[in-house]
């Protein structure tokens, strides 16, 4: 970690997003009280993590690959143990109560290690909720799950923020981010490179205009014409006949892209507005840090 | 404090519960001293210049004390269990007691233990060996003896903890089968060469063991031998405080801190 400045609004998902190596796990475990920081601080869900450790402890709940619940014991076991260890009166109503939301009351008294991938992952999340936490920290909860499984973390999680709860979430599934996360933090050797919500960040990328003339001969002309509308550099693909170009203006539609270029006496064979994915987002922002 | 009693029942309980659920480890560690009593009672009792009832009898306090030396192998591989699979993670982002944890593994081996050596007592008793002075004595070498697993578990926790992989605390563990060896557990030390001797009775074990010989009524303290055995009821208590006086703190802080 060189400094790594992270602001989250409660009630809200923070999506921490960042190559491979970026320092995501390790500000995981470094919020969660795993690893003790050589220096800095931070406060999380208003107590410092160096002198106040039970207090944060008292505030969040980790799930992820790196937080499991124990596979020879069975669901229910789990759960109650986890009930127990948070105090809760009546651990065994609590566990039956969460074994029903999660879906695996039929599977209950099976040790966990018999569990399939998914049903696993929404144990683990299950443990985590034994009491609402102020912060939940999701480490890649959805890696390997099938789309039902996934769903079910995802409605948890959403339901979670209803109720007030703050999520910390790391993913490598930039859709899950989508349609999750209210903020993202791009993370980048070990600090924060980027925040904003998912629309703020590809903003900052623009739109990808792709147009496809007729004739070799129009493609300068029409490089004039795109420039003009887009204020990016051109980029030419020669063997299709293709120029695209980036716009930030949200006024480019296709209509009006078409229009001027047909008036500009420039026949078209195709043409295209994308706009960024967060994948796209990703890339950039990555390549630019590191150049 | 009742946080630790608490925190540390709960923790025992899940313990005993993963025995309870997966009974074929138990079994097997209880099936190994017992065929070992049988094997070398019978086959190293035919041969030995001893009697073979009397080696017998020589033997099962050798081996009640071998197999709690293997406190940590299992007290190693349980905790590397749970670093591995990310279950010693999830306990501590949890505002339970640090020491919780570790002890309520301890404290559950102890217990798994001491419902083992029904079985074994009475295969020893089958083939011979016998609680030759008073019943509080008797109960007095069981103590020691899971006072010395208590001691035993604790360094495997340590160990367990540190290398956090089951493949390591496999191999590890099965180092500690030579542990009895180099002790009187299964030969008397006295026909050692000198070196040999004083390395095998100032090995942990060999206080231990000759506590229990003489606490059974079993075989009298050997002549001329190294201080903890020459004294060996307390021979073993300084062993076990000392072990559990370094091992438990040192266990406990590496659970706490984890990794760093």
């Amino acid at each position: 970690m060189r400094g790594l400045d992270l602001a989250v609004a409660p009630g809200t998902v923070c999506g921490i997003l960042g190559p491979n190596g970026a320092g995501k796990t390790t500000a995981v475990r470094l919020l969660t009280t795993l690893l003790r920081p050589d220096a800095g601080s931070a406060r999380v869900a208003g107590h410092d993590l160096v002198r106040e450790p039970e207090a944060v402890r008292r505030a969040i709940a980790v799930t992820g690959q790196h937080a499991s619940v124990d596979g020879d014991l069975t669901g229910r076991q789990n759960l109650r143990l986890f009930a127990r260890l948070h105090r809760v009166r009546g651990p065994a109503e609590r566990a039956a109560e969460l074994l029903d939301r999660f879906g695996l009351t039929e599977a209950a008294d099976r040790a966990a290690s018999t569990y399939s991938g998914g049903m696993r992952r929404r144990l683990d999340l299950a443990a985590s909720l034994i009491r609402r936490p102020e912060i939940l920290f999701l480490d890649e909860p959805t890696t390997g799950l099938d789309p039902a499984s996934r769903n079910i973390v995802w409605e948890a999680v959403r339901d979670l923020t209803a109720d007030g709860t703050t999520v910390l979430l790391t993913t490598q599934y930039l859709e899950e981010v989508d349609r999750l996360a209210h903020d993202i933090a791009l993370v980048d050797k070990g600090r924060v490179a980027h925040t904003g919500s998912p629309a703020q960040l590809k903003a900052l990328i623009g739109a990808h205009v792709e147009i496809v003339v007729t004739d070799a001969d129009l493609l300068v002309k029409a490089a004039g014409v795109l420039d003009q509308l887009t204020g990016g550099e051109p980029s030419f693909d020669h063997d299709r006949n293709a120029i695209g170009a980036i716009t930030r203006d949200s006024t480019l539609t296709l209509p009006r892209l078409v229009r001027e270029l047909d008036a500009a006496g420039v026949p078209l064979l195709d043409a295209s507005i994308r706009p960024p994915t967060l994948d796209d987002v990703f890339l950039r922002l990555t390549k630019e840090l590191a150049t | 404090m009742s946080m630790l009693a608490y925190d540390g029942t709960a923790m025992l309980g899940r313990q005993l519960r993963r025995v309870r659920n997966n009974p074929g480890l138990l079994i097997l560690t209880q099936t190994m001293p017992i065929t070992m009593l049988l094997f070398f009672g019978y086959v190293f009792g035919s041969a030995l210049a001893m009697p073979g009832e009397e080696y017998r009898s020589f033997l099962v306090p050798g081996l009640l004390v071998a197999t709690a030396a293997n406190g940590i192998m299992t007290g190693m591989f349980q905790a590397a269990q749970d670093v591995h699979r990310g279950v010693t993670d999830r306990l501590r982002t949890l505002p339970i007691s640090r020491a919780a944890v570790p002890l309520g593994q301890s404290v559950a081996d102890v217990l798994v233990t001491a419902a083992g050596l029904v079985p074994f007592l009475l295969v020893g008793l089958a083939v011979g060996w016998r609680v030759e002075g008073s019943a509080l004595r008797a109960a007095g070498a069981l103590a020691l003896l899971l006072l010395f697993r208590f001691a035993t578990t604790w360094i495997g926790i340590f160990l367990g903890l540190l290398t956090g992989s089951e493949e390591a605390a496999g191999q590890l563990g099965g180092a500690t089968f030579v542990l009895p060896l180099l002790s009187n557990a299964y030969i008397p030390a006295e026909g050692l060469p000198g070196w040999l001797r004083a390395l095998a009775e100032w090995n942990p074990i060999s206080a231990v063991t000759t506590a229990l010989r003489d606490l059974f009524g079993n075989a009298p303290v050997p002549e001329g031998a190294a201080w903890p055995v020459a004294h060996p009821i307390a021979g073993s208590l300084i062993w076990c405080a000392l072990l559990i006086a370094v091992f438990a703190p040192l266990a406990v802080r590496r659970y706490a801190r984890g990794e760093d």
